[in-house]
């Protein structure tokens, strides 16, 4: 199995995003996905950078693919949409209808990534004749219904599970954490820069529930397949993805590589990964559960 | 008949009284879901069975009111006969048109069905032109359901873009995330509006009076705790209030309904086709109220749309059977933005 990582789902400062990406040329991964898909006012990076950081991202050798954003509501949404599925070099991850037209209409190969709707072989069919070359299941999908997806997948088809990270679950209009500093979303001052993995909230007992990351809310708890990997393969998942955190991101990748390439067992891994986890860990979705659930218990935990 | 004069009402109909209510009290369209998962309102004792099926499409076309079938939820990998059954059914049916979300069983239905009226769900999160025609390319789709998160000038944005007719909806039950992007549900209780047709289903959903008040829980976890002279509305995640950097509020969304009663002129001038109005899990004293403010205030906007004033007494009969008894314009006009 492969390993990537996703795009930074959050809001970074311009010289943290390039620093980051110089860690990632050297971290032990294969496949970069990089943009911004959250939101269209974040700007530290513009679309020229992204570029640039993905030329940067190809020479070290990796896979580098150019995500689109999940919500595009205007024209000049649109506009920076055109300029990512027009690019012409690099493969682009698709994440919503509009740029799974532009790409089928170019007949550009490209990847349907996690906020496309893929729940049936019907719709991986579908999609399979549009051009795409690779899948990103929706992240509730439990790995029985993936199953039942492998099973007539199409042919070269390849089939990627979001493995690690604070869940993107929702989308909206409106904008949480402008929300919480009583700010209208068209002047937010950029709070969600403050907050590099999200913003938890809490239930009224205290228990971390969610994370408010601009207009996406996340689950709160870190969802962690690294004790699924056998799994995983046993399913006929082709990509593992990890999805970006602020700190120790190269060394959960290093963990996850090397679980994967049998130099240490699931077990030891989850065991390190327990202390770079920033929250508990969740797992429930694969399942067939409640996403916030969690089954595999790391051994640090009996500690 | 350009769209502009034809601007439809399309009501909700969780059952047989609510469908025929609606039809009595002016809707053009009345839509409904059949009796399980395949629609996004997926409660028990909600929707109808082949034969209250087969009666409200009958009583609806003596009247002249059209049928919309809601098949919006997407077929579960293994269940995929389940969805393709109704859309069968439908056609036997004689349904005016079918809702659909899920690509592939629009694919089907096009293929099997070419006549048959194909409209894009909600739940289908087409928020521009792009997606839209995307399903009109492909699948030939007439019309598309915009999410409630789109301005009124990003909607003209779309209407001009597309040869697709466009519905918004008008009042009801306000979906603060984009439909069909939401698995907020799924992450609490298993059950989501994408692979169950519900969101905070019932049976998850656990009362509790305690010292500190009355509690709601979700599959556990705490939504919200009512002080005594609160109301406390229906547990729906989203609507809980919740603790941010220590401040206790409604982190994601007040409960609102959503009431477009005096933006009609626009929506009409900029070529709107339909108005829907949320509530299939309503009752039908709520169907009748709504219906008849909302054909009284259509008609009163196409007739003079320069003169159009909203009655003050539609919005006391709205306000009346409104979620959360406040109104807001949602995203149409963004006080937020």
């Amino acid at each position: 199995m492969k390993l990537a990582l996703g795009p930074i789902l959050y809001y970074w400062e311009r010289e943290a995003t390039f620093s980051f990406y110089d860690e990632i040329a050297a971290a032990p991964v294969d496949i970069v996905y990089l943009g911004e898909t959250v939101c269209s006012r974040r700007h530290t990076l513009r679309t020229e950078d992204w570029f640039e950081v993905a030329d940067k991202l190809a020479a070290a050798g990796k896979e580098v693919v150019l995500s689109t954003q999940a919500l595009i509501e205007s024209e000049s949404d649109l506009k920076t949409l055109r300029r990512l599925t027009g690019n012409g070099k690099f493969m682009v991850e698709a994440n919503d209808m509009g740029a799974v037209h532009q790409l089928s209409a170019a007949k550009v190969p490209f990847v349907a990534g996690p906020h496309i709707n893929t729940y049936n072989p019907q719709t991986l069919e579908l999609l399979n004749e549009l051009g795409a070359k690779r899948w990103v299941m929706p992240v509730e999908m439990s790995r029985e219904a993936l199953s039942h997806m492998q099973a007539t997948r199409p042919a070269g088809m390849e089939t990627e599970v979001f493995a690690y990270g604070r869940l993107p679950l929702a989308f909206s209009a409106r904008c949480f954490t402008a929300r919480h500093y009583n700010l209208p979303k068209d002047d937010c001052q950029f709070r969600c820069m403050d907050y590099p993995n999200g913003l938890t909230l809490n239930t009224r007992e205290g228990q971390p529930f969610l994370a408010l990351n601009g207009i996406q809310t996340m689950s709160a708890s870190i969802y962690n397949l690294i004790g699924e990997l056998d799994s995983m393969r046993a399913t006929g998942v082709d990509v593992v993805r990890v999805s970006p955190q602020a700190f120790h991101t190269p060394k959960i990748l290093k963990l996850f590589r090397d679980a994967l390439d049998g130099r240490t067992t699931a077990q030891a891994a989850a065991q390190q990964m327990t202390k770079l986890m920033f929250d508990q860990a969740c797992d429930g979705y694969w399942h067939g559960k409640p996403g916030i659930e969690q089954s595999y218990l790391a051994p640090a935990e009996n500690e | 008949m350009s769209p502009k004069a034809s601007l439809e009402l399309v009501c909700p109909a969780g059952n047989l009284p609510a469908l025929k209510i609606a039809v009595d009290n002016g809707a053009d369209c009345v839509y409904m879901g059949f009796k399980d998962n395949t629609n996004a309102r997926a409660f028990a004792g909600l929707n109808f069975d082949p034969a209250s099926a087969r009666e409200g499409v009958r009583y609806a076309h003596a009247k002249g009111a059209k049928v919309l079938l809601a098949l919006n939820t997407f077929p579960q990998s293994d269940k995929w006969e389940r969805w393709q059954g109704a859309v069968d059914n439908a056609v036997e049916l004689g349904i005016d048109a079918i809702i659909l979300a899920d690509p592939g069983l629009m694919r089907y239905a096009a293929r099997t069905y070419p006549n048959l009226r194909l409209h894009l769900s909600v739940q289908g999160s087409a928020t521009n032109y792009e997606a839209i025609n995307f399903y009109h390319e492909h699948f030939g789709v007439q019309r598309a359901v915009i999410p409630r998160v789109l301005s009124l000038a990003q909607v003209e944005q779309v209407v001009k873009n597309t040869p697709v007719e466009i519905e918004l909806f008008g009042f009801g039950g306000l979906c603060v995330m984009v439909e069909g992007r939401c698995a907020l549900s799924s992450y609490a209780t298993g059950e989501s509006p994408n692979t169950c047709g519900v969101c905070s289903p019932a049976k998850a959903v656990r009362w509790q009076q305690t010292p500190e008040g009355l509690e709601s829980r979700l599959n556990g976890v705490l939504l919200d705790r009512y002080g005594k002279d609160e109301n406390a509305g229906y547990p729906t995640l989203c609507k809980g209030r919740f603790e941010v950097n220590n401040e206790t509020y409604y982190a994601i969304e007040e409960p609102t309904s959503l009431n477009t009663l005096e933006m009609l002129p626009e929506m009409i001038a900029m070529g709107i086709a339909a108005i829907k109005i949320e509530g299939r899990q309503r009752s039908p004293a709520y169907v009748e109220q709504v219906t008849k403010v909302w054909r009284a205030a259509i008609d009163s906007a196409k007739r003079a749309p320069q003169s159009y004033n909203v009655n003050p007494a539609w919005m006391a009969q709205l306000n009346k059977v409104a979620e959360g008894q406040q109104n807001t314009l949602g995203a149409y006009n963004r006080p937020w933005k």
